[in-house]
């Protein structure tokens, strides 16, 4: 009941913001949204958000969106890059038709903190902006200080993580190019819950894949802190014994401790590991912009929301979205899901500007497909509905699930599962 | 301000209270097919998938009905149609019908 009532007070003063008066005549149903929405972040979940706002506003709303980089850079198929398969232009898409077909405001500039309270960004270049709402899809930001040797500046630029899509992807390439044959290339994955299950795993198979083509001699090892393959695993294990035996090597519970970064070696709890060429994935958190918001984090990492909204439980008017959030049950980090957020919050975002309720009722789904070599992939689904019950998206038991076996149709799947949820997003 | 208030929480109360579906329901369930298909049912021409929009209602639900029984195979269809239930599927053909 509690509930109940803050969300109804939740909604009157939505309501007030996009025009107290229309509330005067009649229930709110023919009400049409208004105001303005600051998104914060251009990747997966805040570019779907914006054009999904405007579309569904038919332009009533108002929207600017802030993105630190001058263009959008796909982490899904940038493993491809790194396996050499694929290049940086394959993976970057302009914002332009956001800007020209959808009329949001791009602003290329870094967001510094959020009044909460006065309703207003502040933005690196100078100036504040004023919101009625505010969406917060800025993904992950590294935990260095668990990785004591890696955390500073100089280190960085050594040891990769890649796992933001841009100069870190290139220089990996590089290295791994650079690595003599005989060679190791080492990824250490950390602790779940961290984006993209499935990802380093798909990593360590098409690296394998160019070894095997260009370098026969080198190996991959894979230390992973956890204690068994996250995602997809009789399907990643069937790879690596069908297509990389010899070269790939999995370790359980490996977690990395610390790193020596002029030898290449990662410390872990009990033994070293020394490699060629050394890709750290740290643990990470809900982009900075979180906490320097002053929104409240679980476990001081991730942001918890109400699912019907995606708006945070503990600051009106922020909603946050994608790799940020507290998961719901079984729920992926993933850009599929990111984009399915991005459309439960623009829907709404559009129903509390009009003073109306948001969808009792949502549904978000995920699809991720992993390649295992350069042409044959993997997936796995999953669909999440809204329980009124635990007030949580579930997901439905009997569906959902993993490919029979991998194969190059799954492959073009893969890139057309790309090439569309980048439309979908940008064009 | 109390008298908007007031009147503000009756609407609300019939709304929130009786559960009624959101208006919008069938746009935003087809929104979830929308990463693979595109934007409103607009795949992305040579990208493999199938486009959606224009497409008769009959023939939607048929196929997803297929999918959903295992009549028609598929690498991940049978799978997600199964995350929805049939009046869900329903609005989702409706919506996907009507898009020219
Ligand atoms: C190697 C790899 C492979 C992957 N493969 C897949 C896949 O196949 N399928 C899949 O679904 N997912 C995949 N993922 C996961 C996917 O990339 C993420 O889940 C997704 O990017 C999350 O979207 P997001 O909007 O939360 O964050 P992001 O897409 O990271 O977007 C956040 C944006 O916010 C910007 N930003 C942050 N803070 C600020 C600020 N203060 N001011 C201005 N801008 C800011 C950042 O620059 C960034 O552009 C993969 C990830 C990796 C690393």
């Amino acid at each position: 009941m509690k509930m109940m009532l803050m969300k109804r007070r939740d909604f009157l003063k939505a309501g007030a913001a996009a025009g107290a008066m229309a509330s005067l005549y009649g229930c709110a149903a023919g009400n049409k949204a208004g105001g303005h929405v600051v998104v914060v972040g251009g990747g997966f979940g805040g570019a779907t958000v914006a054009k999904y706002l405007r579309m569904w506003s038919e332009g009533s709303v108002q929207v600017t969106l802030i993105e630190r980089n001058p263009a959008f850079v796909s982490c899904p198929i940038s493993n491809l890059v790194i396996a050499g398969t694929k290049s940086m232009e394959d993976i970057t898409v302009s914002y332009d038709n956001l800007k020209s077909k959808w009329g949001v405001r791009v602003l290329q500039d870094d967001v510094l903190a959020i009044d909460t309270a006065k309703r207003s960004v502040k933005l690196a270049k100078g100036g504040d902006l004023s919101y009625d709402r505010v969406v917060l899809s800025p993904g992950i930001d590294f935990m260095f200080d668990q990785i004591p040797g890696l955390n500073n500046a100089a280190a960085q630029e050594k040891i990769m993580h890649a796992w933001k899509a841009g100069p870190q992807t290139v220089t990996l390439r590089q290295q791994l190019e650079a690595m003599k044959d005989g060679g190791t290339f080492a990824i250490a994955i950390p602790k779940a819950p961290y984006r993209c299950p499935p990802g380093p795993y798909e990593r360590a198979c098409v690296v394998a894949d160019y070894f095997k083509k260009s370098k026969p001699k080198s190996k991959v090892v894979i230390l992973d802190a956890n204690e068994d393959v996250q995602s997809k695993k009789g399907l990643f294990v069937k790879a690596w014994n069908d297509l990389y035996k010899g070269v790939i090597e999995y370790r359980p519970n490996s977690e990395v401790k610390d790193v020596e970064v002029a030898s290449k070696t990662a410390i872990l709890e009990f033994d070293k590991f020394k490699a060629d060429v050394l890709n750290i994935i740290p643990p990470h958190r809900a982009g900075n912009i979180a906490a320097q918001s002053g929104i409240k984090l679980i476990n001081n990492r991730w942001v918890d929301v109400d699912w019907l909204s995606m708006e945070s439980t503990s600051t009106p008017g922020v909603h946050v979205i994608g790799d940020a959030i507290f998961p719901a049950p079984t729920m992926p980090k993933s850009g599929h899901m990111a984009n399915q957020h991005g459309k439960l919050t623009a829907a709404a975002i559009i129903n509390l500007l009009a003073g109306q309720a948001p969808n009792p009722t949502p549904v978000v789904m995920n699809t991720c497909y992993s390649f295992v070599d350069a042409k044959n992939a993997i997936h796995v689904a999953s669909i999440h509905q809204y329980d009124a019950a635990t007030k949580l998206v579930q997901p439905v038991k009997g569906a959902g699930g993993v490919s029979a076996a991998r194969n190059e149709l799954e492959g073009k799947a893969a890139m057309g599962w790309a090439k569309n949820i980048w439309a979908d997003m940008l064009a | 301000m109390k008298r908007l208030t007031a009147i503000a929480a009756v609407c609300l109360l019939a709304s929130a209270g009786a559960h009624a579906a959101d208006p919008n329901l069938a746009r935003n369930l087809a929104a979830t097919c929308a990463n693979c298909h595109g934007t409103n049912g607009k795949a992305v021409p040579g990208a493999g998938m199938d486009s959606l929009a224009g497409e008769s209602k009959a023939k939607l639900l048929q196929k997803l009905a297929d999918f959903k029984s295992g009549d028609k195979p598929a690498s991940i269809m049978h799978q997600i149609t199964k995350g929805y239930t049939d009046e869900q599927l329903s609005l989702i053909a409706d919506y996907y019908a009507a898009q020219k």
